[in-house]
């Protein structure tokens, strides 16, 4: 006989077991219960259906068959690292971009980042929302070295070529579903204004300025960096827009 | 006699009915995996039911019979989760869900070796110092016959109890399921479980497994308490009297209205446990 395992060596095998990779003697007469396959289907099942519930668009397009079989995939290559299925899913997005070849789907990666994006917004911190009397309040000069904050439930996703949010929204909104696609690029942005997450189209510098003031930069230099001299849209259009939505939480105004 | 009688299992479909719920003595669990997040809507609904209802938050991600010791930033949320909501009950069960950096969900099996006793009682001692305040250990599903067991499960519960200080959750439902896979007497156990530390009971519905049939029984929470179980139920609170006792559903949710019938039938036997006595 060989000697009892410690707890530590009993969880590596069992675990190797749940997905077919035992290598003792012991796991492997474990596994061979029939049992086991409660804890196999438990543990599987358990992300999958978190990964499905977590991604609705993106399931609804491909169907249960080939989301599971995805889905299947994809976790056993990224286990949850959190007790917290209502959160899993990183890395899902950057998954399907990879599958992208062989299912000529791929737009799906964007919509699944959008997804998330959802997931994300709703499970924020709260904070207060930025208020346009605050920004109105400040000079013209002030303005220009102040940063403005992104709320923490802000969320922008965004894609050079494909209308990844016009197909998000539709299915979202269960509306215009079979309507022609614009096949070009776009982006979404989601937040939190109140107590359910929002979402609307973001012009591609108005995303660039977000990604600036989550860097930290000041107004001025965001809003040149996003939009150059002779840009199709400007910031004074952009900016009353994204307070609006509850972009920003807070303004930071430079030292004095 | 415990204030709490008989609760329910909430999950987020029924929070409207449940917030405006006013049925005597009613509380509600919640797993707290679902709640413990920095914000937003599903915290202000928590937060509300909080406001009208007792709260219990039943965890089941703290790998406490883990080799490894519960995850710092995990216990620190629930910590948190703990002083926003203050709940009445907090309970985990004797089981591990954690490998390294991943989760595994569900309530894995493991030897019960004085080693994993002396390991056990550490990270409960650990959750109870992070939380400031015991929790209850809940007996989980069996599935596997395992070698090597130094303890039974009843007394390797109460020897946690004893040494840590922790309170006891006795799943029926639980004790069901296990006796009929593993070939022990249901009866036996409940009536050979320690009365005092219990401060909270379980009850659930199961399923026999598709392939198996009756052979192997699942913990699948997906069906109305059976009368097996109700039987257990009445026989366990007749020796040790009433406890609050919660019916769990997680999965095929009926209405709110079917699922507040089965927690009369356990509020009025508590009830008349408590007359009786």
């Amino acid at each position: 006989m060989p000697p009892a395992p410690t707890l530590d060596e009993f969880q590596r095998e069992f675990a190797a077991a749940l997905f077919g990779e035992a290598t003792s003697a012991g796991a492997q007469a474990l596994a061979a219960q029939p049992g086991f396959a409660v804890y196999r289907n438990t543990v599987l099942r358990g992300c999958i259906d978190a990964l499905t519930d977590n991604h609705p668009t993106v399931a609804t397009l491909v169907g249960r068959e080939w989301f599971d079989a995805a889905a299947d995939r994809f976790v056993r290559t990224h286990l949850p690292r959190d007790g917290r299925l209502v959160a899993y899913g990183e890395g899902f997005a950057e998954f399907l971009d990879a599958l992208a070849p062989e299912t000529e789907l791929a737009y799906l990666g964007g919509v699944a980042r959008l997804d998330r994006a959802w997931t994300e917004a709703h499970l924020a911190a709260d904070a207060p929302v930025l208020a346009a009397a605050s920004l109105a309040a400040l000079s013209p000069r002030e303005l220009l070295d102040t940063v403005l904050v992104p709320h923490p439930a802000a969320r922008w996703v965004t894609s050079p070529d494909l209308p990844i949010f016009t197909i998000w929204r539709r299915h979202r909104e269960q509306a215009a579903l079979d309507a022609e696609l614009d096949w070009h690029g776009e982006g979404g942005l989601l937040t939190r204004p109140g107590a359910a997450v929002a979402w609307q189209a973001l012009e591609s510098g108005a995303a660039t300025f977000l990604d600036e003031c989550a860097q930290g930069r000041p107004f001025g230099v965001a809003a040149e960096r996003a939009f150059p001299a002779g840009s199709a849209v400007g910031i004074d259009v952009c900016l009353p827009a994204l307070v609006a939505a509850g972009a920003f939480t807070r303004l930071e105004l430079p030292p004095p | 006699m415990h204030a709490l009688t008989a609760g329910l299992g909430l999950k987020a479909e029924h929070f409207q009915e449940a917030l405006s719920c006013r049925a005597p003595g009613l509380w509600f669990e919640v797993h707290a995996e679902n709640y413990r997040v920095a914000g937003g809507p599903r915290l202000a609904w928590l937060e509300a039911v909080r406001a009208a209802h007792p709260l219990s938050l039943h965890g089941v991600s703290l790998s406490l019979a883990g080799a490894e010791p519960p995850d710092a930033a995990t216990l620190a949320g629930l910590a948190a989760l703990v002083r926003r909501v203050e709940p009445t009950l907090v309970s985990e069960h004797l089981a591990w869900s954690r490998r390294g950096p991943h989760y595994l969900p569900d309530l894995l099996p493991f030897p019960r070796s004085d080693e994993a006793l002396v390991t056990i009682c550490a990270h409960v001692a650990q959750v109870q110092d992070a939380l400031g305040r015991p929790i209850a250990l809940e007996n989980p599903s069996h599935y596997l016959t395992i070698e090597g067991h130094a303890w039974g499960e009843i007394d390797f519960l109460a020897e946690i109890a004893r040494r840590t200080g922790c309170s006891l959750l006795l799943d029926i439902n639980n004790v069901y399921v296990s006796a009929r896979n593993t070939g022990l007497s249901a009866e036996g156990y409940v009536d050979a479980f320690p009365a005092d530390p219990v401060v909270e009971i379980h009850l659930a519905g199961h399923r026999a497994d598709p392939l198996l049939g009756e052979r192997l029984l699942i913990d699948s929470h997906d069906a109305p308490v059976a009368p097996s179980v109700w039987a257990l139920f009445e026989r366990f609170v007749a020796r040790a009297g009433a406890r609050p006792t919660l019916i769990e559903r997680d999965a095929e949710l009926p209405q709110f209205a079917e699922l507040l019938a089965e927690r009369d039938r356990a509020h009025e036997r508590l009830a008349a446990v408590v007359a009786a006595s």
